[in-house]
């Protein structure tokens, strides 16, 4: 009997060797005279198992990880493929509490099948979404999407419906779907995770987007560092034009969307969106004033959807299940599901999908297992390089925009990096502004030279010596001029990082170095 | 392949003339230009502003505006190494340092062998089992410096 084994083709499991344990699983049942069904599946998001390999004994899947190529021999040996007792075998792998006790809606699929099988993603609920978009007049689409609460998952968290109808309003003509793919913040790789696991989600959420708003022609702007990703999704995208699911008939309709991938080129303010817009039209990606919005002139001077993959990938559940499901997870005003990703200095790193509500201590110690060095936990900066650092004694926040604006952080992309207690927060402050400095577009004064200035200032304040009470009233003011000053997110929330270091952990600017 | 002759100005005629009909064409361009030569030679500039009816200048303007692309030859593989925070909080700065020491040069440098250019990438997406490095297109993840040496061995040794 032929057995079924899964392996990862997620970036990070490849990064972790999971080429050469899928590679040296084919040989070692091949030695064995066993017959295996070796399918690549998405990553389940628990990395540090990684890589982790599946085995379907009457009808549930079973885990080893990690198991690296050196290790498939013995565990072969030892009776992998009948899921057989082993060191490193984890047991019935969706039981785990990490996965057990999460809400997976829009990554219900990732790490379960293969990203490119077009009809293992229909047999797990796939393109059902389309098919009650495809029976509704568009504004009913749209208010679908309003009444789910979806806010943008990139980060700036505007309410997904409001931007979809203000572009189905404007009149009849060519309009764009954009996928902003651009995933630049350290410690997040949710979006990169959902292209390579479960490519068509994205697809259907997007043609769901044109359906939608009239709009024909979708471009998913992806950043130059995620090959991988760009892989899966054209690979995805053919198969689905060749089943009638893209193109100039979608499913039968009559209505027509294309959708093609355009590659970045490492620049991280592409993340914002009129810059993105820019750098699509093969512009250099400098920011433009707004208004007018991208709804309204977007791409090429066109009405133009643009929102963060995870937003269009929520899209699907949304239609399928009803706008009153998805909003009936979370709290306040932050409906629906968030998937976290656990990164930097933690045990169990990787991504959590859990309702707006969870509180950073759960993720960090009930998923994340604390700090991976053993070291007591310091700090985490949640939401990219623009996200404020979260010191332990505010670690019971919940996550929920508006309960993370009152103390002065941001959840963004839902991307949380920790920090063990050997960081130096006046280092991390430094790096801000360097980074800033380096990614500043150059189009305004505050984010193009305060950077670069305060990055002098923190030489400064690092140094002995020197005037600090001085050199720290003039990072405030450095910071309130770029948060105020700046034309777009970057300059403008670079002071975020720099201000919660120095209100957080002051001991750290006052050492001599 | 770096000697820049009728030869190259004829593959980038013909990238540009394949994209010629994409709506804002410049990047994918250039990601051809980059793919075929290793970076974007200083003679393709005018063919590009001509088939695309731009200024030299504006093409000069995008391609030194992205990082990605490079104006010069790299060397025969390119390391890029993540600085980002995730990837500090588990000491790439260490990852950082030998590297620069190994390979004799900073950030944007060609080892004197010719083998490897060394390149800062600000996050590779692969922040729960950093530090993170990219060699051409193939990631690898706890890269501390006894592992880069052991990839920068197994890379020299491609052809």
């Amino acid at each position: 009997m032929t057995v079924r084994v899964y392996v990862s083709r997620d970036a990070s499991a490849l990064a972790l060797g999971a080429e050469e344990t899928a590679a040296a699983l084919a040989s070692a049942a091949r030695l064995k005279g066993q017959d295996i069904e070796l399918v690549r599946v998405g990553s389940r998001g628990m990395v540090w198992l990684e890589p982790l390999v599946e085995v379907e004994v009457a009808g549930r899947r079973i885990g080893y990880g990690p198991v690296t190529a050196e290790g498939v021999a013995g565990l072969i040996e030892a009776g992998l493929l009948a899921g057989a007792a082993h060191p490193l075998r984890l047991g019935v792998v969706d039981e785990l509490p990490f996965m057990a006790r999460q809400e997976r809606l829009t990554f219900a699929r990732v790490g379960l099948i293969d990203p490119v099988d077009l009809d293992a993603y229909l047999a797990h609920g796939g393109y059902e979404g389309l098919r009650r978009a495809l029976a509704l007049p568009g504004a009913q689409i749209v208010q679908q999407v309003t009444d789910s609460g979806l806010r943008g998952r990139g980060g700036a968290a505007f309410p997904t419906g409001i931007k979809w109808k203000t572009v189905h309003d404007q009149p009849a003509g060519q309009k764009y779907v954009v996928c902003n793919a651009d995933e630049g913040d350290s410690g997040t790789f949710s979006d990169r995770m959902l292209m390579e696991g479960d490519p068509f989600c994205l697809i259907e959420g997007m043609t769901i987007a044109g359906i939608a708003v009239g709009a024909t022609q979708g471009y998913i702007y992806l950043r130059a560092e995620y090959p991988h990703a760009q892989v899966a999704l054209n690979e995805a995208i053919a198969v689905a034009r060749r089943r009638g699911h893209l193109g100039r008939d979608v499913l039968g309709s009559g209505k027509t969307f294309e959708l093609e991938v355009r590659m970045g080129a490492g620049a991280y303010i592409c993340g914002e969106e009129t810059s993105l817009l820019e750098s699509l039209e093969g512009k250099r990606a400098e920011v433009r004033f707004r208004p007018p919005l991208p709804a309204i002139k977007g791409l090429f001077g066109r009405p133009t959807i643009i929102n963060n993959v995870i937003s269009l990938a929520s899209v699907p559940v949304i239609l399928a299940r009803g706008a009153a499901f998805y909003r009936d997870y979370g709290m306040g005003r932050s409906r629906g599901t968030l998937p976290i990703q656990l990164a930097g200095n933690i045990r169990h790193g990787g991504l959590v999908e859990k309702a707006f509500g969870v509180t950073l201590r759960e993720l960090l110690y009930d998923f994340g297992g604390g700090s991976a060095s053993g070291r007591p936990l310091r700090a985490v900066q949640v939401g990219g390089p623009l996200g404020a650092y979260i010191p332990e004694s505010q670690f019971d926040v919940q996550l929920d925009y508006e309960a993370f604006t009152a103390i002065g952080a941001l959840v963004g992309h839902g991307g949380i990096v920790a920090f063990d207690d050997t960081v130096d927060m006046a280092r991390m402050a430094r790096y801000a502004l360097e980074f800033c400095a380096v990614e500043s577009c150059g189009k305004c004064t505050p984010c193009r030279i305060g950077s670069t200035r305060g990055v002098e200032v923190m030489d400064r304040i690092m140094r002995a010596g020197t005037e600090r009470a001085a050199d720290l009233k003039l990072l405030e003011d450095l910071c309130d001029t770029m948060q105020y000053g700046s034309l777009c997110g970057l300059g403008g929330m670079t002071p975020f990082p720099v201000m919660s270091a120095l209100k957080h952990f002051p001991e750290d600017f006052s050492k001599n170095r | 392949m770096a000697d820049f002759d009728a030869q190259g100005l004829a593959t980038v005629d013909r990238i540009v003339a394949g994209h010629a009909d994409q709506p804002g064409a410049l990047l994918p361009i250039l990601h051809g230009i980059q793919q075929e030569f290793g970076y974007i030679p200083r003679e393709a500039v005018p063919r590009i502003a001509t088939g695309l009816n731009l200024s030299r200048a504006e093409v000069h303007g995008v391609i030194s505006f992205y990082h990605y692309f490079r104006q010069h030859a790299p060397g025969r593989h390119v390391l890029q190494l993540c600085r980002a925070e995730a990837c500090q909080a588990v000491g790439c700065e260490a990852t950082e340092a030998h590297a620069r020491q190994r390979l004799g040069v900073d950030y944007h440098g060609t080892s004197a062998d010719g083998k490897f250019t060394l390149e800062a990438a600000y996050c590779l997406g692969n922040c729960a089992a950093g530090p993170s490095a990219m060699i051409d297109n193939k990631l690898y993840g706890r890269v501390t410096p006894e592992r880069l040496d052991e990839l920068l061995r197994q890379w020299a040794a491609l052809q």
